[in-house]
């Protein structure tokens, strides 16, 4: 109890002047303008009805490639744990059955 | 909190003084951060001469490497002797056991930057000088953060298979913000026209960064330490 | 997680990536993007879950580090994995949207950025817990936690500074056809990370079952 005492107080010590140092030293983050200009960031997904025909096709083996590894992805996963879960099924079987034969001249 | 600091104050005493019969990290530590500006230098070039604007990752490039080799180093010495072991059997607070290797560390690293950073400022004609007190509290809490982790890592490691392959992936992921803050902080300070404030921003970045890991790490290290 | 539950689960988790494609495709499309655009309805679930299971990971590894409870060092393993499985998600799917979005591949600003350092850190504790050698999962706890601690700096870093990523702001202002058919995906995904966990928590107790059996026979 009484080192438990000492780290809370520690961290709260690191916490607070911390807390103080980076408020003095944070002047004002507008000056922070390093990346020069990018456009600015987008707010909100605004949603339309009609698609302008120029954007149609190049996107789609962009979004189906996106679509195709997540699929790809989640199969190799579940047949990945299904391996591994036969080859330990198999060990269990075997080391049970060692188990199982007292007096077995096996090691 | 006295008993913790004199615990911590002579872990590092004892670091030093195992360290100045030898001297054997230090000149290897050294000369390995020497090599390592020296392989840039050749390594980022343009139109035959040095790239001056790579100055800064360069600085913290040699900084991360030369500081995993002493991370390295310092507890492989430690394993030799079982002497982490003795340290953890004895009656006092394991987190100051940390603190103390940590001091350790950060000096060795200092003594090192203080040799790289004129070694580059005079090779790629880097302008370190211009703003001497932001620039140096600013390698200094980027060392402090870097050791901080590597430092718990590295006693993590002391134990493991593969440690030496092990440590460097490990540490350097999980230093990235540390780097980028710092690196981040430089380049602000070796522009022509510095931009103090955009430097002070990373700074105040590296000091929460750092009292995030070494909260942590104080956390952490008896835990991890027991078996 | 008994059998049924593990089957009813997979049910629906399989049901609802099947009609996901429907509702994304009856989705409206968004004005500046287009069709590319309806990769988000992936790709935001997919770095979702693996918030999700870097949280899980960090949370049972400090459970694991403090009370030594070997449920809690599965739970962190499997977590992990699946961490560093819809991460790669997250990172195959992020440059394909971007390449017809922004123009390039590969942007480094600070979410992007933090993102890779995100799963790079999952990846070393897979390495490490699989190299290690004995003794390995507690420094690996340790390691999970500082990379947990690192996520806060990868949500705040997109409001803290001015990049091209689409701010946080987006996903509260979906319009009503987005809206649904996003949190179907949501759903779906945490219904499949649900199902992946159960699985690979089994398939860790059947380990530590075969470590005890092998050290029965050893000590016989």
């Amino acid at each position: 109890m009484r080192r438990l005492d000492r780290r809370v107080r520690a961290v709260v010590g690191f916490l607070v002047v911390s807390l103080t140092v980076v408020v003095l030293l944070t002047p004002s983050l507008n000056a922070t303008d390093r990346l020069g200009q990018p456009p600015p960031p987008q707010d909100e997904f605004v949603p339309i009805d009609q698609l302008p025909p120029e954007d149609q096709l190049p996107a789609a083996p962009l979004l189906i490639t996106a679509y195709a590894v997540i699929w790809l992805l989640a199969f190799w996963y579940f047949w990945s744990i299904s391996r591994r879960q036969s080859l330990v099924q198999q060990e269990l079987d075997e080391l049970s059955r060692k188990i199982g034969d007292t007096g077995s001249p096996d090691r | 909190m006295k008993s913790f600091l004199r615990v911590a104050w002579l872990v590092m005493r004892k670091d030093l003084r195992v360290e100045s019969r030898s001297r054997e990290m230090l000149y290897t530590t050294l000369f390995f951060s020497a090599s390592c500006v020296l392989v840039f230098s050749f390594a980022f070039v343009r139109e035959g001469r040095p790239v001056e604007g790579a100055a800064a990752g360069i600085l913290w490039i040699a900084v991360a490497f030369s500081g995993t080799l002493a991370l390295a180093r310092a507890f492989e010495r430690e394993r030799q002797h079982d002497v982490l072991r003795g340290l953890l059997l004895a009656p006092i607070d394991r987190p100051a056991i940390f603190v103390g290797k940590l001091l350790g560390i950060v000096l060795l690293m200092v003594v090192v930057e203080l040799v790289v950073v004129p070694a580059i400022a005079l090779l790629f004609r880097a302008p370190f000088f211009a703003h001497p007190f932001l620039m140096a509290t600013l390698l200094g809490t980027g060392t402090i953060g870097f050791a901080a982790v590597g430092t718990l890592f590295a006693a993590m490691l002391i134990r493991t298979q593969s440690r030496a392959v092990l440590l460097p992936i490990l540490l350097y992921p999980m230093t990235v913000p540390v780097l980028i803050a710092g690196v981040g902080g430089t380049v602000a300070l070796l522009q022509p026209e510095a931009n103090l404030a955009l430097a002070k921003f990373w700074l105040a970045m590296l000091v929460f960064l750092d009292v995030t890991y070494l909260t942590l790490a104080l956390w952490t290290f008896e835990p991890v330490m027991t078996e | 997680m008994n059998q049924r539950v593990f089957t009813a689960l997979l049910v629906v988790g399989v049901s609802m990536f099947v009609f996901a494609p429907f509702m994304i495709a009856w989705a409206p499309y968004e004005s500046t993007m287009g069709l590319v655009q309806k990769i988000f309805y992936f790709h935001v679930p997919s770095w979702f879950v693996m918030f999700l299971a870097v949280f899980i990971c960090g949370i049972a590894s400090g459970i694991y580090l403090l009370k030594e409870k070997p449920a809690a060092d599965r739970l962190a393993v499997a977590s992990a994995e699946l961490a560093v499985l819809f991460g790669l998600m997250g990172l195959v799917t992020g440059p394909l949207w971007a390449r017809k979005a922004w123009g390039v591949w590969w942007q480094w600003d600070a979410r992007l950025t933090l993102a890779l350092i995100l799963e790079m850190i999952f990846c070393s504790y897979l390495l490490l817990r699989q190299y290690g050698g004995p003794g390995s999962e507690k420094l690996a706890a340790g390691l999970a936690i500082f990379g947990m601690a690192n996520v806060p700096f990868v949500y705040i870093s997109v409001n803290m500074w001015r990049t091209v990523h689409p701010t946080t702001n987006v996903v509260p202002t979906l319009g009503p056809g987005m809206f649904g058919a996003f949190w179907w995906c949501v759903g779906a995904y945490l219904v499949l990370f649900l199902v992946m966990l159960a699985a690979r928590i089994r398939l860790e107790k059947q380990l530590a079952q075969v470590e005890e059996l092998h050290l029965a026979l050893e000590t016989d």
